[in-house]
């Protein structure tokens, strides 16, 4: 007697009849909506990687609680090098024919609005508060993939990345050394790569505009509202880093540490702080990041669900240049004036069956000079100038009916603790965010993955535009205006 | 604001979506566990397992299966997975219950314990990858749904796990009556006279599905297929290695022999052990007087 999935039928595949009842609510769900015109995605921006499924023969669902994000014995592979090290790890056990090249891209439609614009019309006088609305077909960035072992405890990971024009950067390249010295406690990372957060921007499932980023990770303090002088600091805890980084962990990844020390540029080349052309120079000092987590099994929670609890924390501190050396005709050559910066915070990851609970808490600090837009060597700060703070966090929630569907929730709230500038209000800058999902992946298959993305994302944020990356943003008329920042997103998310 | 007719039209896109998506869901998991309604019973003993306390159970094994194992080992549980074509060795077909890497004796079912450590150690040199990254109740779930494939563990109890006694002294002695041990098992017919796995029976070797397998390479100083320890080598030649060639040994060999090939077999594996290191002195001596292993060999002589 068959005493599993039935004779002849891959449960991996869903039956033609509940994809095609499947797809026809996901369009119900599209032809609801107005379609206006077309907006801007941001890059695409999650890691999943076929390359490694083909490889190894597993499913995506083995690395993956759903890819992008990864599970623990995902993890325990990424800690290892992206190896099993079941001594088949290295390019000699590889067919010839075998290409770790992975490519990754949605074609997607969505639709984005934002409230209390300042906006004019051709050919009619005046400004005017208004509502920018924009949808239509859409592509996002494109990811192109390789990562593998030049030998064994020896691997890299090389992504050129682009934005939906093909404008190429690369979002990470780098070269690992792993279990030095034989153990799993000692391994180094040098280029440019992710910092090690226990909740990962870089896998998470969310693409739309609103929803597809963590605010808290971008977050800066608005800086002085009444000269509307923007905060000098750009870092942002979710974007890849240039630099090195020293990281161990258990033989089950129970137990993880990392220690990165990185350039002070927000992981820009050519000693500037952007990945493209045209980014300023940066400073010469180097920032660094610690993060620490540790699993455990709970006992009854982790029957007929995802597995483990994880709980942890990090510490990021850096200094950014108030100023710049310049040549004679006023162009910056190299930051000076550098002020500090940090950011603390703890986030778990927690599983009850099939929901999947992410949340997350951060302080940020800026130094004043930073916060108000101020060159350290331009006199002493102004009375009503002091050194912003903020704190935030998300809550994020996740429960799969099954590896192929998952359910996405998350809310998300940043409020400011000090302000840069005592003129300022009080909520000036703080953000309130939600988003909802639904992913269904028709394809979860060692060789390849679709995913069928619904999403719909808002984000408010009192006097600032939210960082939203949907092409629209002029700060409201007044400082305590709320600006409502709303995505929908309906994406065919694929990667071979 | 996003005006109020949109609103009211996603307001309706969205129940649709929230009501239809469960309802596929709940059709898609009705589907895959329609084959087996008694799956689902976490009470009944026979689809569960224990291991140091845990109980798994099969009905939870079966999601994990799905995730983690499906690839390989097949809808079916016959290793026939849409990755099998790419694997070698092939994946295990639980539908025979025939598996490598027992305590119990040759022929008879494996404890839960055995499968247990067998996820979790993984298989060297396979596709098999070591489960540690999952938490104990999740091995336990799937060592409870991998017996759901095979009637013979409705049917059968498992064998009587072997009783291991301590280990002898490792000596020079010892080493040489292992030696001598190796060549009058013909171990060396497959594993080759110095453990390179290149006997000369070794190209001809096959498993029970008739697929080409490899003696063990003791060269590579890799850990075994069963495990890493000199417990776990003495465990593998006492039970034999079912459905491949390796038999069992239990009813040629004396506890104190066993020991003796397992002194001798570390000689042949490139590490600092002390049968090593007591070897490589011993030959130091009396190298010129060694006489080599194969067919016209009286090892046992030196």
């Amino acid at each position: 007697m068959s005493r599993g999935f039935g004779k002849g039928v891959n449960p991996m595949k869903w039956p033609q009849s509940k994809s095609l009842l499947a797809c026809s609510f996901l369009v119900l769900a599209m032809l609801f909506c107005d379609v206006h015109a077309a907006g801007a995605l941001p890059n695409s921006k999650v890691m999943a990687i076929p390359a490694f499924a083909r490889k190894y023969g597993l499913p995506c669902s083995a690395c993956h609680t759903a890819w992008p994000e990864l599970n623990n014995f995902g993890q325990v592979f990424r800690d290892n090098g992206y190896q099993l090290m079941n001594d088949r790890d290295s390019p000699i056990w590889q067919n010839p024919s075998y290409f770790p090249i992975t490519f990754r891209i949605t074609p997607n439609w969505h639709r984005e609005s934002t409230d209390h614009q300042q906006v004019q019309t051709q050919n009619v006088s005046g400004t005017f508060t208004g509502t920018v609305t924009q949808a239509g077909f859409d592509l996002s960035g494109m990811d192109l993939w390789s990562g593998g072992t030049l030998y064994k405890n020896i691997s890299f990971i090389l992504l050129p990345s682009s934005d939906a024009t093909a404008t190429w950067h690369f979002e990470s390249a780098f070269v690992r050394f792993d279990n030095l010295k034989g153990s799993p406690w000692f391994n180094v990372k040098f280029g440019k790569f992710e910092l090690d957060n226990l909740i990962s921007e870089k896998r998470f499932l969310f693409l739309s505009a609103n929803g597809g980023l963590y605010q808290i990770y971008h977050f800066t303090p608005p800086g002085v509202a009444a000269t509307g002088a923007g905060d000098l600091n750009d870092f942002g805890i979710g974007d890849n880093q240039i630099g090195i980084e020293l990281m161990g962990h258990s033989k089950n990844s129970y137990t993880r540490y990392s220690i990165a020390v990185v350039s002070s540029n927000e992981g820009g080349v050519n000693l500037t702080n952007s990945s493209t052309v045209g980014g300023t120079p940066s400073n010469r000092t180097y920032d660094v990041n610690l993060a620490f987590s540790q699993a455990f099994n709970a006992k009854g929670f982790s029957a007929g669900g995802l597995g483990l609890q994880r709980v942890g924390a990090f510490a990021y501190v850096g200094q950014r240049p108030t100023y710049f050396q310049t040549d004679t005709s006023g162009n910056p050559l190299v930051g000076l004036g550098n002020k500090s910066f940090y950011r603390v915070g703890v986030a778990g990851d927690f599983s009850i069956g099939s929901l999947e609970l992410l949340p997350l808490f951060m302080h940020g600090h800026d130094n004043a000079y930073l916060g108000s837009g101020l060159a350290s060597n331009s006199g002493p700060l102004p009375s009503t100038t002091r050194a912003p703070s903020f704190n935030g966090g998300f809550i994020e929630a996740h429960y799969y009916f099954n590896p192929q569907n998952v359910a996405l929730f998350r809310f998300e709230k940043i409020n400011m603790g000090q302000q840069a500038d005592t003129t300022n209000p009080g909520d000036f800058g703080n953000v309130t965010a939600y988003s909802f999902g639904y992913r269904w992946y028709p394809i979860m298959l060692s060789r390849a993955g679709l995913a069928i993305d619904a999403e719909y994302s808002r984000t408010k944020s009192i006097g600032i535009v939210p960082e939203s990356g949907d092409g629209t943003g002029n700060p409201p008329l007044f400082p305590t205006d709320g600006v409502w920042s709303s995505s929908i997103f309906l994406g065919f998310d694929f990667d071979f | 604001m996003i005006p109020n007719k949109f609103a009211v039209r996603f307001a309706l896109g969205s129940m649709a979506l929230l009501t239809l998506g469960p309802t596929v869901v709940t059709a898609q998991a009705t589907h895959v566990n329609s084959v087996n309604p008694n799956l689902g019973a976490p009470s009944v003993e026979s689809e569960q397992s224990h291991i140091d306390g845990v109980t798994g159970h099969a009905y939870n094994g079966k999601k994990l299966y799905r995730r983690f194992c499906i690839g390989c080992h097949g809808p079916d549980g016959n290793g026939e997975g849409e990755n099998a074509q790419w694997i070698d060795p092939k994946p295990r077909d639980f539908t025979e219950a025939t598996f490598k890497c027992r305590s119990t004796p040759t022929g008879t079912l494996p404890t839960d314990e055995d499968l247990y450590n067998a996820i979790t150690r993984g298989f060297v040199t396979t596709n098999m990858p070591q489960w540690r990254p999952l938490s104990p109740q999740q091995r336990a779930d799937l060592v409870a749904f991998v017996k759901t494939w095979s009637p013979r563990w409705a049917k059968e109890k498992p064998g009587t796990p072997l009783t291991i006694p301590s280990e002898t002294p490792i000596t020079i002695d010892s080493i040489l009556r292992g030696r001598a041990m190796f060549q009058k098992l013909e171990c060396w017919k497959c594993h080759g006279p110095e453990g390179h796995g290149d006997g000369p029976s070794a190209a001809t070797l096959t498993d029970d599905k008739s697929n080409p397998i490899r003696p063990y390479n003791f060269s590579t100083g890799t850990r075994f297929m069963c495990g890493e320890t000199n417990q776990d080598l003495y465990r593998i030649f006492m039970t034999g290695l079912d459905g491949s060639p390796m038999p069992s040994f239990a009813d040629v060999v004396k506890p104190d022999e066993a020991w003796d090939l397992v002194h001798f077999l570390r000689t042949l594996q490139p590490l600092k052990t002390q049968e090593a290191s007591l070897w490589q002195s011993y030959v130091s001596a009396h190298g010129k007087d060694i006489k080599p292993i194969g067919p016209d060999s009286a090892a046992g002589a030196q």
